[in-house]
């Protein structure tokens, strides 16, 4: 059994809380204490029976308010796999919970009402998804109730919708007609939806392939953190603890570490004090190098006879969320930057344009860089930083900024 | 051809040590809050797993309410002592004492409201900037949005509005000098996934968490155990039945589940077909409202 991580998006009202709801509904995840309770609220909200969009609503801000406002996890196991959904909410106001759910998913389920077809949100939610680098998308077709089933209407929002991600590239694009409400499509194959001939959102989920999920063809292990016991016994043992970010490591291979350059031998691998041959991401190991050379938390210990290096340098371009609601992002302002486990200072050279989230076009030097923003910025780091472009490595490529006076984590880089 | 997947427990196995391992890399004086409890005991077993053939770069600490089991309060002392790890035990009974607090009243009183002071206590008192607990976001509504990294003020609060965007595997501990993070390795994991993996790792747990006979008081369909803390009264049903728990708090705010299962296997057969939460089941202290987590979240509470 294996794990898949996805997140949903949608517009208010598109159904993405009932179809949550009804996943975890139908799949018995809902424990019968928690069905009391939302009986009850549903008697409080004057609905006969469960009103299962309730099942997804965490903080009192957000059922005083009915409204989602931050990212939840919700979970559910089948017997074919684990899944952990990221619900985040829809509206453009909170652009960056969406993102932040973005940043872990292996899939994105992007719910349009069909009788509203392909809206700007779901143009948003697509764009999000691609800056991201979600490697799947579903895109379901709620409410297919309402139109009477037809596949017409289905037909005309697929048309749109391969319109709209022509430039993009995603690894898989499937898409569903159901009604959440009701349950078709959902669990089992509608039968009121006889031309459909794929099969139901669950078992879509259960069985798309997720050995890509993680890149095995580039090697990158940043060192958390050194384990040196320093006892008598353990006098010289020395290991460099971490996780294995994408790739393969095995004993005996060449390695380099970055950004000093300095190279040396996997001499042992070991995985919670047992020793293995090889290790592979995400597996946590520490390793054991031939020489006694310095490093330590931040640095990067690649594969010396892999063809994809990263790139090493001072200056970075990168698509960025900014994400702080109390200081607008500027030129000349200056920041930590945090990539995996190395922090550096980094300032902000340039704010080349903004993405305009509705039009996908590109605004030339804005003048604001405010919260929820998409825009392409110049970096300048104080030291060097080994990366990978985002789009080609996500593990290796993706950054947050870090306000030095508030602490709080105000941007999402994606490094090009 | 090898097979390079990870099956979800190892998953969740190798996530939760490269949080650890992050707690290690970005604090100067962390802390694991170690109750006795089944994800606590798992959480130093991965704490083993993350930094073994090396000591753990953290104490143990437990807040002791003075209410709890003595099976639990033995087995913290004997895994503590087995592994050589250092163990720090603060008293809510010294913090009443000291701060003048006032005892809950009531039938099932329960100091789980006081152990809060008793943590901000020792988090000042040894400086603690980062404190590992064993919460996992499925037990709880307002827990399904909490940061893995989560940051608490000066008064140990949480604020849900103010939580950091949280991204890929970037753990932002970057705080001020008062401010702590709280730290949740095992957010990830079910219920579930904490019983298989005890199972797989083989890892040995306090009795009470297997059938034994305990007389209890019946109260609103929960079997609470007869206690020197529990007020007993003419009408109460007392009665001495075969049970097991399912979560281990405060002796008068955690129910026993009536149960025969005495193995492992049994137990995680039992728990894989309950339609009852675990909370749900077991714990009085969330009945009290909708949003009673929410609430001691709030102030300071894990
Ligand atoms: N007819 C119909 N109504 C639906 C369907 N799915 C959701 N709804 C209704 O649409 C409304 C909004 O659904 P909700 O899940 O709260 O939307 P959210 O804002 O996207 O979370 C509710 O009244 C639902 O009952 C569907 O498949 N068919």
């Amino acid at each position: 059994m294996d794990i898949l991580r996805f997140i949903t998006a949608g517009s208010v009202d598109d159904g993405k809380s009932t179809l949550i709801g009804r996943l975890l509904y139908d799949s018995k995840s809902i424990m019968v204490d928690h069905l009391e309770t939302l009986e009850k609220q549903s008697k409080n909200k004057n609905e006969d029976g469960i009103d299962l969009a309730l099942l997804t609503d965490g903080l009192r801000a957000e059922r005083e308010q009915g409204i989602t406002i931050d990212v939840a996890y919700k979970y559910f196991t089948t017997p074919k796999r684990k899944f952990i959904i990221a619900d985040a909410p829809g509206h453009v106001q909170y652009t960056r919970n969406m993102v932040t759910g973005a940043s872990n998913s292996d899939l994105i389920i992007i719910l349009v009402d069909a009788r509203h077809g392909v809206a700007e949100q779901t143009r948003r939610h697509t764009l999000i998804a691609s800056i991201l680098a979600i490697p799947n998308v579903v895109v379901a077709v709620n409410k297919m109730d309402l139109v009477g089933f037809s596949e017409d209407v289905f037909n005309n929002i697929l048309i749109d919708y391969h319109a709209l991600i022509k430039d993009m590239n995603f690894r898989s694009v499937q898409f569903i007609p159901l009604s959440a409400l009701n349950g078709d499509n959902i669990v089992e194959k509608s039968e009121k939806i006889t031309w459909y001939e794929g099969v139901s959102l669950l078992d879509y989920l259960e069985t798309i392939p997720l050995e890509n999920a993680i890149n095995l063809e580039i090697s990158r292990f940043p060192v958390q953190y050194v384990v040196r016991p320093q006892t008598p016994e353990l006098h010289d043992y020395r290991g460099y603890a971490g996780a294995i970010r994408s790739g393969i490591y095995r004993v005996g291979d060449k390695i380099q570490v970055l950004p000093s350059g300095l190279e040396s031998t996997i001499t042992k691998i070991e995985i919670g004090e047992k020793e293995v041959q090889e290790a592979f991401a995400p597996q946590s190991v520490i390793l054991h190098l031939a020489d006694d050379i310095d490093i330590s938390r931040g640095d990067l210990i690649v594969r010396t006879e892999e063809n994809n290096q990263p790139t090493l340098s001072k200056e970075i371009e990168a698509v960025l969320c900014w994400m702080d609601d109390s200081k607008p992002l500027a030129k000349g302002n200056k920041y930590l930057l945090q990539l995996n486990t190395r922090t550096v200072r980094a300032i902000v050279q340039e704010v080349e344009y903004k993405i305009d989230v509705h039009s996908l076009e590109k605004i030339q030097a804005p003048e604001k860089v405010l919260l929820n923003d998409l825009v392409k910025v110049k970096l300048k780091t104080a030291q060097v930083l080994a990366y990978d472009s985002y789009k080609t490595l996500r593990e290796n490529g993706g950054a947050i900024l870090i306000d030095e006076t508030s602490h709080t984590t105000v941007g999402a880089c994606m490094l090009e | 051809m090898q097979n390079y997947q990870l099956n979800h427990l190892d998953q969740l196995e190798s996530e939760a040590i490269y949080i650890m391992r992050e707690v290690a890399g970005q604090f100067e004086k962390p802390a694991l809050l170690f109750s006795g409890g089944k994800d606590s005991i798992v959480l130093v077993h991965l704490a083993l797993k993350a930094f073994r053939p090396g000591r753990l770069p953290f104490p143990l600490v437990h807040v002791d309410t003075g209410h709890n089991f003595e099976e639990v309060l033995q087995f913290r002392d004997y895994l503590a002592n087995k592994l050589g790890e250092k163990l720090i035990v603060r008293k809510v009974e010294d913090t009443i004492q000291r701060q003048h607090l006032t005892e809950p009243k009531g039938k099932f009183a329960s100091r789980n409201a006081l152990q809060t002071y008793t943590l901000l206590e020792t988090i000042e008192e040894f400086g603690f900037d980062a404190c590992i607990g064993g919460a996992r976001r499925d037990e709880e509504k307002a827990r399904a949005k909490e940061r893995i990294f989560s940051v608490r003020d000066e008064f140990g609060q949480w604020n849900p509005k103010l939580q950091r965007p949280e991204l890929w595997n970037t753990y932002n501990g970057k705080v001020a000098k008062g401010e702590n993070v709280r730290v949740f390795p095992i957010s990830n994991w079910t219920e579930l996934d904490v019983w298989n993996y005890i199972r797989r790792e083989n890892i040995e747990l306090p009795s009470i968490y297997f059938a034994h006979e305990r007389t209890c008081v019946e109260f609103q369909n929960q079997l609470v155990a007869l206690s020197e803390f529990v007020q007993l009264e003419p009408s109460d049903k007392v009665v001495k039945v075969g049970v097991r728990y399912r979560t281990v708090g405060d002796m008068t705010c955690t129910a026993a589940v009536p149960s025969q299962a005495r193995t492992l296997d049994e137990v995680i057969n039992e728990i894989t077909v309950t339609r009852t939460s675990e909370r749900g089941e077991t714990r009085i202290d969330d009945r009290a409202s909708e949003a009673a987590m929410e609430d001691r979240k709030r102030n300071g509470y894990f």
